[in-house]
């Protein structure tokens, strides 16, 4: 197919489509209403489900209910919704069933605004809802990357009964990019063992998280981590740029990854000897990658829209053997490319030292 | 075990072997044994999902032979919304309480009817929250004693009682609402009767229903059953009374 | 080769539309390109803006604090643009809707009546195509025919009879930048 320009919530949507989305559930909210809207026309037009939900409350349990049967489901949302969804994703993962979520994130916390930020990024991969449960976790860069995650999200969350999340911020899912749509896939639905459909011609089914027994719940909760293992072993996805010789590693996500871009190719152009790794799974994340580049790296710089989230987890696998130095924009605030060239020159005229907390040197020069 | 000559009375196909955990003297089994009738006499438990609240009832789905799923609190016509959308030619009912229905799932009541959804919804008004130990409830009776309302229901600090099957039938998607109750073999006669409308409006497709249930919890109203069935006579259906709510035209042309 | 682009004036100045037509241009020619739009309370009036950024690479930021071009059709863009551009750069300005003249002499400030061409051609909407044709007199990696060929493929089907008044929008805003630049002391 030839590329064409795709605003990224249309984009998203219209991938959804075509990796053989069958039911949208979804309230508006800025700023991703546009993904509502084309589905609210798309959909129909194909015979397929679409409800504008009382809630997003009632958009998720829609997709809870429509993901008990086995058929491709999602919703989206932004921030504020997707905390308010956080019962029904608890729900969804503690009956271990696919669904499908895209975040199109917001500043927070609280009403916050609608300008982009990453500051979902703990919500997303490490919590939100209650209980202990994995669920994957893509963060596309580009609209490109957000059209192929959004028909991969399906087919990991049906490969593993679980939950598959986009995380974009709002300037992804407001942009225009050139991008190529896939074919159309069509809608096969799969005879999944475990889908309730009505028992016809075999025993009943049953979906629920309710498992009263601890140890039967403890051993539902072992069953999980044990799927996890294996996402963890197969589906590690990340971007390397300018690696090979580099000896600082700019650490970015989603758009602040790409804004790192500029800065690792405006610096490389000033003779750095500096690279960018760009996760795509944000879980599970890339740590095995993070670990192959520590014997080379003089330092490390994480940079999120955000005060330090993804931080953790580098800080986690580095493990205080090169100084990680951070570098964030919360509440809505995207860097520009100039800001992270500053701080790439700021780590080689260096000295840096390994620091138990890099967020307190960052906040001391934030607020200076 | 084969059957006998007189057999009067014998579990419905619906149901599966469970015994229920129901407390003795609660209506819970008696609206259970309905719909699993309904559901047998029109030859539809092969095609059921039946979705689960949380509250008392939140094990029907280990009682009724059909496809089940449970729902988080409140969230069960979301949920029904959802599996009914994708596979219109199946059945679908939600079986709820008044702590799930009428005070955390409100809105998830409220929109599923207003959409006509589909689905038929059974609902329980025992009038207080039962599986947290009777809590008041938004249905119960002003004065009423709970738990959770020790001097009994005061209407000036606590609100006034929500008339569900009245609120439901003022919306122009619901095809059948209608308030029965289990006090008594006559009106458990005529709850069936309710449940079976209920059922043939899914099946043809004319929108949303509900059925409610005046019901008794001895445990919690700290009552004998009998005690319990006479509340419900002299004291619920005076509040909440009997009746025909909304019935479509096309409805009325069921016979059954 | 990267180059970005900010227009940025009131909402109904066809601003947003305008770097579409870039975008769509430069992704005809084979070039990878970004459009991002202000979003948010401003759309509902007020002023807009939209960058786009055109590259032969894959393309990081897709935003720019210091461009080293824009247009401004309006005073307040003029107002924050000519503090942000970069040195060396060119700015666009609708003269139609400012009344000042440019303060900063380390870059191009090309003047182009944007609002009075578009009425001579007869339609007050082609102020901004007017302006995409000045900008084009600093941005030689696109081309007028590459933009009247994005016209045509993407212009709406209900405003493709006004495909040669947009044509014409563009060649004079181009000739018109080009005379400003030739008083330009080189």
């Amino acid at each position: 197919m030839p590329k064409e320009l795709w605003k990224g919530n249309e984009a998203i949507a219209e991938a959804a489509v075509r990796a053989g989305l069958e039911a949208y559930f979804g309230y508006p909210i800025t700023p991703q209403t546009e993904i509502l809207e084309y589905l609210s026309r798309r959909m129909p037009e194909l015979g397929r489900a679409f409800v504008q939900a009382e809630s997003e409350l009632g958009a998720i349990n829609m997709v809870y209910g429509a993901a008990c049967t086995g058929v491709r489901v999602m919703s989206t949302s932004s921030s504020p919704g997707v905390s308010l969804m956080m019962e029904g994703l608890s729900y969804i993962a503690g009956t271990e069933i696919p669904a499908v979520l895209v975040n199109v994130m917001r500043g927070g916390p609280g009403l916050g605004n609608i300008a982009p930020a990453q500051s979902d990024y703990n919500q997303a991969v490490r919590g939100g809802g209650h209980g202990d449960y994995p669920r994957i976790v893509l963060a596309p860069a580009s609209i490109q990357e957000a059209i192929d995650l959004m028909g991969l999200s399906f087919d990991l969350a049906e490969k593993y009964r679980m939950i598959a999340m986009m995380i974009l911020d709002g300037s992804v899912g407001q942009m225009m990019e050139p991008a190529e749509m896939p074919e159309m896939m069509e809608v096969k639905r799969k005879d999944f063992d475990w889908a309730t459909n009505g028992a016809m011609n075999r025993e009943r089914r049953l979906l629920t998280s309710i498992y009263l027994n601890p140890l039967d719940e403890e051993k539902t909760n072992l069953r999980m981590l044990k799927r996890w293992k294996e996402v963890q072993t197969n589906e590690v996805r990340y971007k390397e740029y300018f690696l090979d010789d580099a000896k600082y590693v700019v650490i970015g996500f989603g758009t602040a990854g790409r804004v790192a871009l500029s800065a690792v190719r405006e610096a490389r152009a000033q003779g750095i000897k500096v690279g960018l790794l760009r996760p795509i799974t944000v879980s599970p994340f890339p740590y095995e990658a993070l670990e192959q580049l520590i014997p080379q790296a003089e330092a490390f710089l994480v940079t999120e829209m955000n005060m330090g989230q993804m931080l953790d987890d580098v800080l986690l696998t580095v493990r205080g053997r090169v100084p990680v130095e951070f570098y964030g924009r919360p509440g809505g605030v995207v860097p520009f490319h100039n800001e992270i060239l500053d701080e790439i020159q700021r780590l080689v005229s260096g000295p840096l030292a390994v620091q138990t907390d890099p967020r307190e040197s960052w906040l001391t020069r934030m607020t200076a | 075990m084969a059957t006998p000559n007189n057999l009067v009375y014998e579990r419905p196909e619906a149901f599966t072997d469970m015994p229920t955990h129901y407390c003795p003297g609660c209506t819970h089994g008696v609206a259970h044994r309905l719909v699993a009738e309904v559901l047998e006499e029109m030859d539809l438990i092969h095609k059921t999902i039946g979705v689960a609240p949380v509250g008392c009832s939140v094990f029907a789905y280990n009682y009724f032979d059909t496809d089940f799923v449970e729902a988080p609190h409140g969230r069960a016509p979301a949920m029904a919304t959802g599996v009914k959308r994708v596979l219109p030619d199946r059945v679908v009912f939600t079986y709820q309480g008044d702590g799930d229905l009428a005070s955390i799932g409100m809105g998830e009541i409220v929109h599923a009817a207003a959409r006509g959804e589909n689905i038929t919804v059974i609902f329980i008004n025992n009038a207080n929250f039962g599986m947290t130990g009777g809590q008041m409830a938004p249905t119960t009776l002003p004065g009423m004693k709970t738990t959770s309302s020790a001097s009994g229901r005061d209407v000036e600090t606590q609100g006034y009682p929500i008339k569900v099957s009245e609120m439901i039938s003022t919306l122009d998607g619901v095809g059948y609402c209608v308030r029965r109750s289990l006090h008594d073999p006559k009106n458990i006669r005529l709850a069936k009767k309710a449940i079976r409308t209920a059922f043939e409006t899914q099946v043809r497709g004319l929108g949303f229903s509900m059925v409610e249930l005046l019901s008794t919890c001895p445990t919690n109203w700290g009552m004998t059953p009998v005690d319990s069935l006479k509340f419900v006579d002299e004291h619920m259906i005076p509040a909440y009374p009997l009746g025909d709510y909304k019935i479509s035209d096309a409805i009325k042309q069921i016979k059954i | 080769m990267q180059k970005e682009i900010i227009i940025a004036g009131f909402g109904g100045q066809g601003v947003l539309f305008a770097g579409q037509v870039l975008a769509y241009s430069a992704m005809d020619n084979g070039k990878d390109v970004t459009w991002i739009p202000s979003y948010g309370p401003e759309m509902r009036g007020g002023t807009a803006n939209c960058t786009v950024v055109i590259a032969d690479h894959e393309i990081g930021s897709p935003l720019v604090k210091n461009p080293p071009l824009a247009i401004a059709l309006n005073l307040p863009s003029f107002d924050r643009y000519e503090e942000l551009l970069a040195t060396g750069g060119t700015l666009i300005v609708n003269q139609s809707m400012v009344d000042r003249a440019a303060q900063r002499n380390d870059i191009h400030v090309i003047m182009v009546p944007c609002n009075e061409i578009a009425e001579e051609i007869g339609d007050r909407k082609l102020t901004n195509m007017v302006a995409v044709g000045a900008l084009l007199s600093a941005l030689p990696e696109v081309k007028i025919e590459d933009v009247e060929k994005a016209l045509e493929g993407h212009l709406p089907a209900r405003h493709k009879h006004l495909l040669p008044k947009n044509y014409e929008a563009l060649k004079r805003g181009y000739e018109h930048a080009q005379k400003e630049w030739d008083k330009i002391p080189a």
